[in-house]
C-alpha cells in the first residue's frame, strides 16, 4: 500500500512537471483568418523566448510579427491565400530552440520563420531551417558570424536563407566605444556573462576602443546563474575605470549595477540591447540612473516611419511593449509578406515556394517601421542605426543617434 | 590592503550565505541519509515568504529607521521563516516520510521532483496572486531603511551594511543551534537519532517527529539565508535556490557531511576561497577554484574538514 501511494505521488510529480514544462511550448495560436474558407493557408513561424527572464523581448516579437500578419490578413495582401502565425517558445535555450525548429521544419504548411531572439539559439536554428529551405527574418540576432561565418578576415555568409534586420555586435560594441570616446571618457572595464552575445560585445568593444585611443583598466567576468558579484565588483573597483562595459542581458546586468553602486563603485554601466528594456530600471532601482545602454536603429517613437506601427499595437492591447526587438519584427514579417506577395500568388503549395521566397527576401526593399530595409551580400540589412540611451528615472531617453560602418 | 579586506569580507558574506543553506543539508543527511535536493527551493520559498508578508504589509518604501528595523524587518523574517518551515514539513510529510522504507535512490528523486515542482509553482503561480509581482523574472526585493543601500566608508574599505546583516543572522543563528542542539530535549533526541537511530527508538524517542524538527531547523535557517541574500543582492526570482542549494550542499560535503560546525566552517571556507580566487585570479575560474579546494580536501580528508569517521556499525 504505501509503495502504491508512493508511485502515485511520484507519478503525479512527474506528470506536473511536464505539464508545467511544456505546456506553453505546445499551444499554436493562431491568427483568425478573413473567414473565406477557400483561402489556402502559410504559415509564418516565430521562435523567441516567450517564458523565463526574457520573456518580455520575445512576446514583444511574437505580438508585432501577429499585427504585421493580422494586418496582412485584412488587406488581402496576397490573394488567395491567408497567413497565420505558429509562436513556438525557446526559452532562450538552444537545445529548445533546436526542437521548435524541427517542429517548424516538420511542417508543410510553413513558408518563413522570424527568430530568434538569442544569438546562441539562433546557432542551432540556422541549419535545420535551411535543410528545410524555409527563410529567417532575425529580428533581434546580433552575433557577427550569423552572417559573416566565423573568420572575420574572410567573411562568408554561411546560409542563404538567413536574412537580419538589426546591426550585429561588430557594430553595438565599437558603437558604444565611439561615444564614449567623443566624451572623452579613456578607462574602462569590461564584464560579460561568457555567453556568445556577450563575449562578442566586449570583444568588439575592446577592439575599437584600444585602437582608438582608449584604455580597458580591467576584463572580467561573471556567471550567469550567479546572483552575488560583489567580488568581481570589488576587483573592479582597484582599477578606477570611469565607466564600466557590460556585455549581456537585463537580468544580471541590472543587478550588477546595483551591486556597483552599493559597494561604492559609482560609475555608470554602458551595456548593448540586452539592457535595453525597462525591466532594467525596475531591477536595478536608483542605482540606474544615469546608466547607459545602445541599441539597434533608431526610437521607435523619434520616427515617423514608426507611427503605424505603434498605433496598431496600441491599439492591440498586447500585454507587453514592443520591446527593443518588437519594431524589427514587425518589418521581418512585412519583409516576408513583401516577398511572399510574388513567390505564393501562383504556387500549387507552400513547400514548393520555399526555395522562391528564400531567394526573393534578398531582392526587398521596403520602407519599413525602424526606416528603409534593404539587405546587402551576406543578408544583412543595409540601414545601420544605433543609438545610445540614458537612464532617467524609470525609462531610457535617447542621447546620440549615429551611424556606423 | 582595501581590496584585501573587502574581498574577505565579500567572501564571509557569501559563505554566511552557504553555511545557513548547508546547515539544513547537514542535519537532515546526519539523521536520514537523506540528500535534500529540494532544500535549496525552501530558500527560495524563505525569500518569497518574506517578500509576500512585506507585500501585504502595503508595500511600505520610506519607512523610518525605528519601523524597518524594530517592526518590518522582524515582520519579514518571522513570516520568511514561517514559510520556508510549513514548505519543508508538508514536503517531508509528503514526498519523504512514504518512502522512509524505500530504497535509497527513492527518496533522492523524489526530493528533485520537490524541487522542480516548488520552483515550477512560484514561477507559474505568484504573480497571479492580485497585487503580487511577476515572478517568471526576477523581482527586485524591498529595501529596508538601515540595511539596504550604498555602503559605508570605513578608512578606505567600503563596508555594506547587508554584510553586517549577514554576519550578525549567522552568529545568531549559530548560536541558537548550539543550544537547541546541546540543550533541549528534542535536540538531544536528534544527535541520538543520529548517532543509532534503532536504539533511539528503543529508548522511547519518537523518531517521526526528530526527523521533521530537522527539516524545520534546516529550513528555518534557510530562510533566514533567503531574506539576507535578498537584501544582500537586491534581488530574488524563482532560480535563486539551484545554484545557491548546489553551493551550499558542497560547502556540506566540505565540511564534513553530518556535523553542523563543519557546515558552517564550510560554508565560510567556501565563500572566501571563491572571493580570493576571483581577486588573484580570473573570475571565469572562481568556481573551479572552489571545486578543486573541495577535490584536494576530499581526497586527504574523505569525511570533510570537520568531519568525524564513520564506524561501521555492527
Amino acid at each position: 500500500m504505501k509503495a502504491y501511494k508512493a508511485a502515485a505521488i511520484l507519478t503525479l510529480a512527474a506528470s506536473l512537471a511536464l505539464a508545467t514544462g511544456c505546456g506553453s511550448r505546445t499551444e499554436p495560436t493562431t491568427t483568425e483568418g478573413s473567414g473565406e474558407t477557400e483561402d489556402k493557408v502559410a504559415k509564418i513561424g516565430v521562435i523567441a523566448p516567450l517564458t523565463g527572464d526574457l520573456s518580455s523581448f520575445g512576446k514583444g516579437i511574437q505580438y508585432s510579427v501577429q499585427l504585421a500578419v493580422k494586418q496582412a490578413n485584412e488587406s488581402g495582401a496576397i490573394p488567395g491565400w491567408t497567413l497565420e502565425v505558429v509562436p513556438l517558445d525557446d526559452q532562450a535555450t538552444p537545445d529548445v530552440g533546436q526542437n521548435a525548429a524541427n517542429q517548424l521544419a516538420s511542417m508543410d504548411d510553413v513558408i518563413a520563420l522570424v527568430g530568434t531572439m538569442n544569438s546562441s539559439v539562433a546557432q542551432p536554428v540556422q541549419p535545420i531551417v535551411d535543410a528545410a529551405n524555409i527563410a529567417m527574418v532575425s529580428p533581434a540576432n546580433t552575433n557577427t558570424s550569423l552572417t559573416k561565418g566565423a573568420d572575420l578576415e574572410n567573411p562568408v555568409r554561411p546560409y542563404k536563407s538567413f536574412y537580419r534586420l538589426c546591426a550585429s555586435d561588430d557594430k553595438q560594441g565599437p558603437f558604444a566605444a565611439k561615444y564614449l570616446l567623443t566624451k572623452g571618457i579613456k578607462t574602462a572595464a569590461t564584464v560579460h556573462d561568457k555567453k556568445v552575445y556577450g563575449q562578442g560585445l566586449v570583444d568588439a568593444f575592446t577592439e575599437y576602443y584600444e585602437a582608438n585611443g582608449g584604455k580597458v583598466v580591467a576584463a572580467e567576468t561573471i556567471n550567469p546563474e550567479d546572483t552575488d558579484y560583489s567580488t568581481v565588483v570589488t576587483k573592479v573597483k582597484s582599477a578606477n575605470p570611469e565607466i564600466v562595459y557590460y556585455g549581456g542581458e537585463y537580468p544580471q546586468g541590472a543587478p550588477l549595477s546595483a551591486q556597483m553602486k552599493d559597494a561604492g563603485l559609482k560609475v555608470a554601466e554602458i551595456g548593448g540591447d540586452g539592457n535595453y528594456t525597462t525591466e532594467y530600471q525596475k531591477l536595478a532601482g536608483e542605482a540606474a540612473e544615469g546608466d547607459l545602454t545602445t541599441s539597434v536603429g533608431a526610437p521607435l517613437d523619434t520616427l515617423d516611419s514608426a507611427k503605424a506601427y505603434l498605433d496598431g499595437y496600441a491599439a492591440g492591447g498586447y500585454d507587453v511593449d514592443p520591446g527593443a526587438y518588437g519594431g524589427y519584427a514587425y518589418d521581418a514579417a512585412n519583409v516576408i509578406i513583401e516577398a511572399l506577395k510574388t513567390t505564393l500568388k501562383d504556387a500549387a503549395d507552400v513547400k514548393s515556394a520555399r526555395e522562391a521566397t528564400v531567394a526573393a527576401i534578398q531582392n526587398v526593399k521596403i520602407e519599413g517601421a525602424t526606416g528603409e530595409i534593404a539587405f546587402d551580400e551576406f543578408g544583412d540589412n543595409t540601414n545601420r542605426v544605433l543609438t545610445v540611451y540614458k537612464s532617467e528615472g524609470d525609462a531610457w531617453v535617447s542621447e546620440y543617434i549615429n551611424t556606423i560602418e | 590592503m582595501d581590496v584585501i579586506i573587502e574581498q574577505c569580507l565579500n567572501g564571509l558574506s557569501l559563505g554566511s550565505l552557504y553555511a545557513l543553506i548547508a546547515v539544513g543539508y547537514t542535519v537532515v543527511y546526519g539523521i536520514v541519509q537523506l540528500i535534500n535536493f529540494a532544500h535549496g527551493e525552501i530558500f527560495m520559498v524563505g525569500a518569497f515568504g518574506s517578500l509576500t508578508i512585506w507585500l501585504l504589509a502595503g508595500s511600505p518604501t520610506d519607512m523610518s529607521i525605528g519601523f524597518a528595523l524594530g517592526v518590518m524587518l522582524p515582520l519579514m523574517v518571522i513570516g520568511g521563516i514561517i514559510f520556508s518551515v510549513l514548505t519543508a514539513m508538508l514536503t517531508e510529510k509528503i514526498a519523504y516520510k512514504p518512502l522512509r522504507s524505500a530504497p535509497r535512490l527513492a527518496p533522492f528523486i523524489s526530493a528533485i521532483g520537490i524541487s522542480v515542482f516548488l520552483q515550477e509553482l512560484v514561477r507559474l503561480f505568484y504573480g497571479q496572486i492580485p497585487g503580487f509581482p511577476d515572478a517568471r523574472n526576477k523581482i527586485k526585493y524591498p529595501t529596508i531603511t538601515g540595511i539596504s543601500g550604498a555602503s559605508v566608508d570605513i578608512g578606505g574599505v567600503q563596508l555594506k551594511m547587508t554584510t553586517v546583516f549577514i554576519l550578525c543572522a549567522l552568529a545568531i543563528c549559530t548560536l541558537f543551534l548550539w543550544f537547541y542542539i546541546n540543550r533541549t530535549k528534542v535536540g538531544r533526541a536528534m544527535v541520538a537519532t543520529s548517532q543509532d537511530q534503532m536504539t533511539a527508538r528503543l529508548m522511547g524517542i519518537d523518531v517521526d517527529h526528530v526527523i521533521l524538527s530537522a527539516f524545520a531547523v534546516g529550513a528555518g535557517l534557510a530562510a533566514v539565508a533567503g531574506i539576507a541574500q535578498g537584501l544582500y543582492i537586491g534581488d530574488i526570482g524563482y532560480k535563486m535556490g539551484f545554484m545557491a542549494g548546489m553551493k551550499a550542499f558542497t560547502a556540506a560535503v566540505l565540511g564534513g557531511i553530518g556535523n553542523i560546525n563543519g557546515a558552517v566552517v564550510g560554508g565560510l571556507v567556501l565563500g572566501v576561497v571563491e572571493a580570493f580566487a576571483s581577486q588573484l585570479g580570473d573570475t571565469a575560474w572562481k568556481d573551479v577554484w572552489a571545486f578543486v579546494i573541495l577535490i584536494l580536501v576530499l581526497v586527504f580528508r574523505p569525511q570533510g574538514i570537520m568531519g568525524a569517521k564513520v564506524v561501521d556499525r555492527a
